[in-house]
């Protein structure tokens, strides 16, 4: 018998007893659990991750290379609606604020009323969506169908209210493309009255599941510190335990006004900051988004939303840098004006490129499986990853 | 601290590595830092009791022509609660800027995006690889004067 074997040298896992080589394992860009088209490159020592390398790009758009190269600032807007296209109206928002910002345009108040509105419910669509999907990487199919079946009712209202579903180019420069119907704060307050209950649905089928449990608590821990020195933000950041939401701390559009929490992660069912926790925040958060939404309709103000829409749009040479809360993080928006008709340059930091970012050190010495749950938790889309 | 007074502690730091603070007149009060101190500007930014700069929230490349390419640094302080644009330029023949990845974590893929788009070289940066183009590409698209190649491995490009 060789020597070698009985003199075992190591294994992560199973004491000192196996001698194993790292693996190369490449996941993707078609694999399901990537939402989209993402590589990882997983170096593997039997089941236990060692390294992940992501390789992005597959979506690669040039986004910024086409704000450059657009005739006006107004035609960046459909763009910015296929960063995160599961939650385009947020994308918007920060756009049209910044721009706003240049031009130092005062937006009538139905406006702002009526883009908090929309903001939040882009919020519950994105975070069924994430929720849904990210029970369906994990093996629950049935909690998806009704994260789907809700958020059709959303749609329905964003559908009446500009005609798409998906992509809205609904926020203008100074205004909105259209008014809301008649029978909106009727529907709006239907809506809320019946996702409430729905809430709760979701929590017996899903979030206190036993397996769904198991296999999504004490599973990629992120620390807050390391959170905060990767700067990601988002329920990623939250579900790590620091209270921090742009809405509240640097509150944009009208969003002082409105009574709502910031939830965050507690580590109820295991440590602060797992996938459980940043799962969790986003119920939190959908709650809290029916409570905006619902002041919101209460409030709303009469008059025009296309009142202080400008003619031209020309800012004077500068740059600005503005930040929203999207319902995957911090999504920013640099723009460089140099006095001309369109933008010298438009940078858009990712909330998904940032979280993304952080998946190696919240994956390293986990289990193989638990890739798919910690990537799920992050809940990135590839359309605002690669832009 | 507001901007003016960041701005005045930065300049009695760092003497001549501060080139240059706009703090009327813009939307975001800016310090333009030269590209080599950059990396201890940034330390000193993060770690000083006053300042506190926890979070880089956004890393830009910028090719302002004419030869001249940026870097700007996007910071905030959770625990002080302020912010502070950093510039830095360089021109295209020598886009050497010292990296911040070891101040924050976050700079690294930004940094690869830059490097990528704008080829801009991060000094010190520890895996310095294009992100979102492919890895064999030629050339950084986002550069003003770029031309789209009309071959990519061989390949004719469509259009």
């Amino acid at each position: 018998m060789d020597a070698t074997m009985t003199q075992p040298t190591s294994v992560a896992g199973f004491g000192r007893a196996l001698k194993t080589e790292e693996m190369v394992i490449s996941m993707g860009p078609q694999h399901p659990s990537t939402h989209g088209v993402l590589r990882l490159e997983l170096v593997v020592d039997g089941e236990v991750v060692v390294d992940v390398i992501p390789h992005l790009g597959y979506l690669h758009r040039c986004f910024e290379k086409h704000c450059e190269h657009m005739t006006n600032y107004q035609q960046v807007i459909p763009y910015a609606d296929r960063l995160d296209y599961v939650a385009a109206m947020s994308s918007e928002l920060g756009y049209v604020i910044a721009i706003e910002k240049m031009l130092k345009i005062k937006v009538p108040e139905r406006v702002e009323y009526i883009r908090v509105i929309m903001a939040e419910f882009s919020r519950i669509v994105s975070h069924l969506i994430a929720i849904g999907t990210y029970g369906m990487d994990i093996g629950a199919f049935t909690p998806f169908l009704y994260c789907m079946r809700d958020r059709e009712r959303v749609l329905d209202i964003f559908e009446q209210t500009c005609g798409a579903r998906l992509l809205y180019n609904y926020m203008w420069v100074g205004g909105l493309s259209h008014d809301v119907q008649p029978n909106f704060v009727g529907k709006v307050k239907d809506f809320c009255s019946y996702f409430r209950p729905t809430i709760k649905e979701l929590n017996d089928l899903l979030s206190y599941n036993k397996i769904f449990v198991r296999r999504t608590a004490n599973v990629g821990v992120l620390p807050a510190e390391v959170a905060l020195n990767y700067a990601v933000s988002g329920p990623v950041l939250r579900g790590s335990g620091v209270k921090w939401d742009l809405r509240k701390n640097d509150p944009y559009s009208v969003y002082d006004r409105f009574d709502f929490e910031i939830p965050v992660g507690e580590g109820k069912m295991g440590t602060v900051g797992d996938c459980w926790d940043r799962y969790m925040v986003r119920i939190h958060e959908m709650e809290q988004s029916v409570k905006i939404i619902e002041q919101a309709v209460e409030k709303l103000p009469a008059g025009d939303v296309q009142s202080a829409v400008p003619k031209r749009i020309r800012p004077d040479a500068g740059d600005v840098y503005v930040r929203t809360e999207t319902p995957k993080g911090e999504l920013g928006y640099y723009v460089i004006a140099d006095g001309s008709a369109s933008p010298f340059r438009v940078k858009v930091k990712s909330p998904c490129f940032v979280n993304l970012s952080a998946l190696p050190a919240m994956t390293r010495g986990a289990m193989v499986a638990d890739v798919v749950a910690i990537l799920g938790s992050i809940d990135i889309v590839l359309g605002e990853v690669d832009r | 601290m507001i901007p003016q007074e960041i701005s005045d502690v930065l300049k009695a730091t760092f003497g001549d590595a501060v080139l240059e603070s706009r703090i009327d007149g813009v939307l975001d009060p800016f310090v333009k830092v030269a590209p080599g101190p950059v990396k201890d500007v940034a330390l000193f930014l993060r770690d000083n009791e006053q300042m506190l700069f926890d979070v880089l929230m956004c890393l830009s490349g910028v090719d302002y022509t004419g030869g001249r390419l940026g870097v700007v640094y996007h910071l905030h302080s959770m625990k002080r609660n302020h912010k502070l644009v950093v510039k830095t330029e360089v021109t295209v023949d020598d886009p050497h800027v010292a990296s911040v990845e070891s101040v924050w974590k976050t700079a690294n893929w930004h940094e690869r995006e830059a490097f990528d788009l704008y080829g801009i070289v991060f000094d010190g940066h520890p895996d310095l690889r294009r992100i979102l183009m492919p890895y064999d590409w030629q050339g950084h698209p986002l550069r003003k004067d770029y031309k789209v190649p009309e071959f990519y491995n061989g390949m004719k490009v469509p259009y």
